[in-house]
């Protein structure tokens, strides 16, 4: 039997893990696109303030890089370690963008970010600039594949479950790459990246501004960011999650989830702007709603219903008691029976023999489910709405302020009267959003698709490896102890060298380094 | 397209595997020798800045095979890589734990100036270094003695063993091989990259350590034959449906010798790998380290086949449940899977060879003290 407290902690684990990585990821991505572009700018104009530009916004991203490097190790080792189950069941199709992403991607930035670095001299200025576009291509790429794999979690199409090897296996390819579910994750996530480090640059480069140290410098890394994080925040918030919605039954249970949409409303729905979503009763006390608005976003049309969570749950009663008829039978073939009318039987419901599976949590024996062990299912197979409800607004905030804060930081580096100290100021202290943004976006995302780990496939309850609460508090104490330890040592190097700026290069041309006449 | 049948995408994947472990065991190898050596070869601060920058630049590539090993298996052999990761359990997270160390100890040592945080750093990359260069080999040294894993109801995997028993004699022995053979390979590498007086040190280093890893691997081959080794019983179906549990195997001693003695030739793999040994060292002697280094590889190669070649099929044998271990006709991944992967990695994989081999061109040469010196500021 497995115990709920070993599931609990090993998500505990990977929500840790995984969170601890996203820090250091999105900047990544967005920086190596940016030093691309100063470099661009460095080869096209021969002006060496774009080389030291691209040196410097270098040295943090390496500082970056390395931590997203040793907490990327985890990532991929840890699916087989504390998801055992998960990676038995579907590796045949969640582990082969994986590792298209290894051959195609880390390969190519790893290999290349050491000539980034030391390859200066080496190299003519073409090849360097080459390498620098390799390296923010090969994080992009890699981008890419893991949200393919993390798409086909959330949508899982392309694949079907076979009895004989008990797992499910790829049918199509083609599917799976071409998922709508990942390819708006794919550019959700990056143009989040983007806008990560846009508004990195933006806010060191308005301290710097605000000092008045190395006006030249400074004011060009802020207008490089400023357009690029305007252009970045846009796609965030335009592209969105939102077409990702459409796509199966536990998208639209993440949706109403996000809304705290308990009924199927007269379309077009309202949205409810603010309120305190309460599971139990099911309502959302002191709600404050825009009418239509929320149907609109959800399905674009004005007379197409968003489905109520209270429906969805009517639905999934009706699956469960077919995943229980799917779990008999794939019990029969497991042993043997091979009969024709078995198999058709079988393969007429085997759709939903992931519902069957949700009973595991409340009994051994699938088949013999009590009335109220079936209810239990029923009532869990939706997410949490509270939690959901309350960081989606938290990330739609801190993406409008950042529209807001590119907006006015794009005037205020083509019109030098606008430069004013609040808007330098607003820009220094915006830095903290996008990671907020991130952070709850993939909270948004994972949390959303419980009791799921793929959707309607796999519950998150089974997933789990067969190991004991005790290695579990050791290897997550662990992780937590020597993964703050490492951020705490990030943290004051990068602090470190944005106090010293560009004179970190050792030029001979900084603040710092000689008398700066403002 | 598909060219090959599943039989031979088996095999073939079975190939690729081992290609990727040996890509890591000799590019990702000499990395984790030079930060075994670190200590020792590098006397002051300059000299180790001149072993870290040997490596400086090509590391990061170098520890994505690593990285990849783990990605392959997963995507080609998913029950193969559920079974050993959740049952390795604490073996891989020592290894990580001490993996994380490198990417900061190389990036951030040299950052600032402080002589303590230098040596803390150094001491971390010993560590980073250290521990994974040990705890493969006794990860292989538990392949070969079996995993005490069973699979339970809808396939759960459900594993016996504890640490104890991971940290077994047998493979603490192939532990202390992968260590001396990885610390060797770095000596090579040392002495190809640097002058003077660390180039000396390696030279002695490779002797040493070239000498160990042949004892012990001589040592580990004795003791095989009395091990437990396994084979399969009952009739094989090369291109069924992946299913780990039905088939019968036993165990026995000496089986590891079986293959051994059905194709007589391949006693050539643990004869290159002493034959690589011996010219690894009277090349490193005569001051060819080029060529050196290319007998260390070849070394390499021969003592991770030579395990290879005694287990196949078998990847994970289950010492507990022995039809239920997993070889290479039944934990793969679908025909479809594999015959896609097989594709990109054609294409890739050449593709990774060139572009490497291209850095390394662009780095070749000496690492001196006053290349380090030059660049204060900008190297590790």
């Amino acid at each position: 039997m497995i115990s709920d407290a070993v599931v609990e902690l090993s998500r505990w684990q990977f929500a840790v893990t995984s969170l601890y990585h996203f820090l250091f990821v999105p900047l990544t991505i967005g920086l190596s696109v940016l030093l691309a572009i100063m470099e661009s700018t460095y080869v096209l104009t021969g002006r060496e303030i774009y080389k030291d530009m691209t040196l410097f916004w270098g040295k943090l991203f390496g500082i970056n890089f390395a931590l997203g490097v040793t907490t990327g190790l985890t990532m991929e080792f840890q699916f087989g370690m504390n998801w055992s189950y998960f990676s038995h069941y579907v590796g045949d199709v969640f582990g082969a963008p994986l590792a298209i992403e290894g051959l195609m991607a880390f390969f190519m930035e790893s290999t290349f970010v050491g000539l980034f670095f030391f390859g200066w001299d080496k190299l003519t200025k073409g090849q360097h600039l080459t390498i620098t576009w390799l390296v923010a291509l090969g994080s992009n790429l890699s981008a890419l594949w893991i949200l393919v794999a993390n798409g086909w979690m959330q949508n899982p199409v392309g694949a079907e479950f076979n009895y004989e090897t008990m797992r499910m296996e790829v049918t199509s390819f083609g599917a799976l790459i071409f998922n709508p579910a990942a390819q708006v994750k794919f550019v959700h996530t990056v143009a989040a990246g983007y806008t990560t480090a846009s508004a990195f640059v933006l806010g060191i480069s308005a301290y710097y501004m605000l000092k008045g140290r190395d006006s030249a410098f400074s004011q060009r890394s802020y207008t490089i960011a400023a357009g690029f994080g305007l252009a970045s925040v846009l796609a965030v918030i335009v592209l969105g999650d939102e077409s990702g919605y459409t796509d199966g039954e536990v998208q639209k249970a993440k949706l109403a989830a996000i809304e705290a949409e308990w009924h199927t409303e007269e379309p077009p729905a309202a949205f409810t702007v603010i309120g305190i979503p309460d599971q139990e009763a099911m309502v959302t006390h002191h709600a404050i709603k825009i009418p239509w608005v929320l149907g609109l976003i959800g399905t674009r049309s004005i007379d197409t219903p968003i489905i109520g969570l209270t429906e969805i749950l009517d639905n999934n009663r009706v699956h469960i008691r077919n995943g229980i008829k799917a779990y008999g039978l794939l019990q029969q073939l497991r042993e043997g029976d091979r009969d024709e009318v078995l198999i058709a039987e079988f393969e007429s419901v085997k759709k939903d023999l992931g519902y069957g599976l949700l009973l595991k949590q409340y009994t051994e024996k699938v088949v013999d489910a009590t009335d109220e062990q079936i209810e239990l299912a029923v009532k869990n197979s939706i997410p949490q709405v509270a939690p959901l409800f309350w960081t989606f607004r938290v990330m739609v905030a801190c993406g409008f302020i950042m529209l807001i804060v590119f907006v006015i930081a794009v005037v205020a580096s083509s019109i030098r009267k606008c430069r004013k100290d609040w808007i330098l100021k607003l820009s220094l202290y915006t830095i903290p959003l996008p990671w907020i943004a991130c952070e709850t976006g993939w909270f948004v995302a994972e949390f959303g698709r419980q009791p799921w780990t793929i959707a309607e496939v796999l519950p998150t309850f089974l997933s789990a490896s067969s190991l004991t609460e005790w290695d579990i508090i050791l290897s997550l104490s662990g992780y937590i102890f020597l993964y703050t330890i490492f951020l705490l040592i990030e943290m004051y190097l990068m602090m470190k060298y944005i106090k010293q700026g560009p004179s970190s290069l050792h030029r001979r041309r900084y603040h710092f380094e000689i008398d700066e006449r403002g | 397209m598909m060219i090959f049948d599943y039989e031979t995408l088996r095999i073939i994947w079975w190939g690729f595997l081992g290609a990727l472990i040996i890509g890591f065991a000799i590019t990702g190898g000499f990395d984790l020798g030079v930060g075994v050596l670190l200590p020792f070869l590098g006397k002051t601060d300059e000299e180790r800045r001149v072993i870290l920058n040997s490596v400086g630049p090509t590391w990061e590539g170098n520890q994505v095979w690593f990285v990849m090993s783990g990605g392959a298996l997963f995507a080609a052999w998913p029950t193969v890589y559920a079974v050993s990761f959740s049952s390795l359990y604490f073996a891989l997270l020592l290894t990580l734990f001490a993996m994380f160390l490198r990417p900061l100890g190389f990036d951030y040592r040299s950052k600032l100036p402080k002589p303590l945080w230098r040596e803390n750093w150094d001491r971390a990359l010993f560590v980073g270094s250290f521990v994974p260069a040990l705890v493969f080999g006794i990860a292989f040294g538990n392949l070969l003695k079996g995993i005490p894993f069973h699979f339970e109801t809808d396939m759960r995997i459900v594993y016996f063993g504890s640490l104890r028993e991971l940290l077994n004699p047998f493979s603490l022995l192939v532990g202390l091989i992968s260590l001396s053979m990885f610390t060797m390979h770095g000596a090579v590498y040392l002495q190809i990259k640097t002058i003077g007086d660390i180039n000396k040190r390696a030279v002695r280093s490779v002797m040493i350590f070239t000498i160990l890893t042949l004892v012990l691997f001589a040592l580990a081959g004795g003791w095989i034959t009395t091990l437990d080794g396994y084979h399969i019983t009952s009739e094989i179906f090369p291109n069924a449906a992946s299913n780990p549990i039905a088939k019968f195997v036993k165990k026995e001693p000496g089986l590891w010798l079986d293959n051994y003695g059905h194709l007589p030739g391949l006693w050539a793999v643990p004869a290159s790998a002493f034959m690589g040994g011996i010219l690894t060292i009277v090349l490193s002697m005569f001051n060819r380290p080029g060529s050196a280094f290319i007998f260390s590889c070849i070394t390499i190669a021969s003592i991770i086949l030579t395990a290879a070649c005694s287990m196949f099929p078998f990847i994970i044998p289950s010492s507990i449940s022995l039809n239920s271990s997993l070889t290479v006709w039944d934990s793969s991944s679908s025909l479809r899977t594999l015959n896609l992967l097989f594709w990109i990695t054609v294409i890739f994989l050449p593709l990774i060879m060139i572009y490497t081999s291209w850095v390394y061109r662009v780095f070749r040469g000496k690492v001196t003290i006053e290349h380090i010196r030059k660049n204060n500021h900008t190297l590790y």
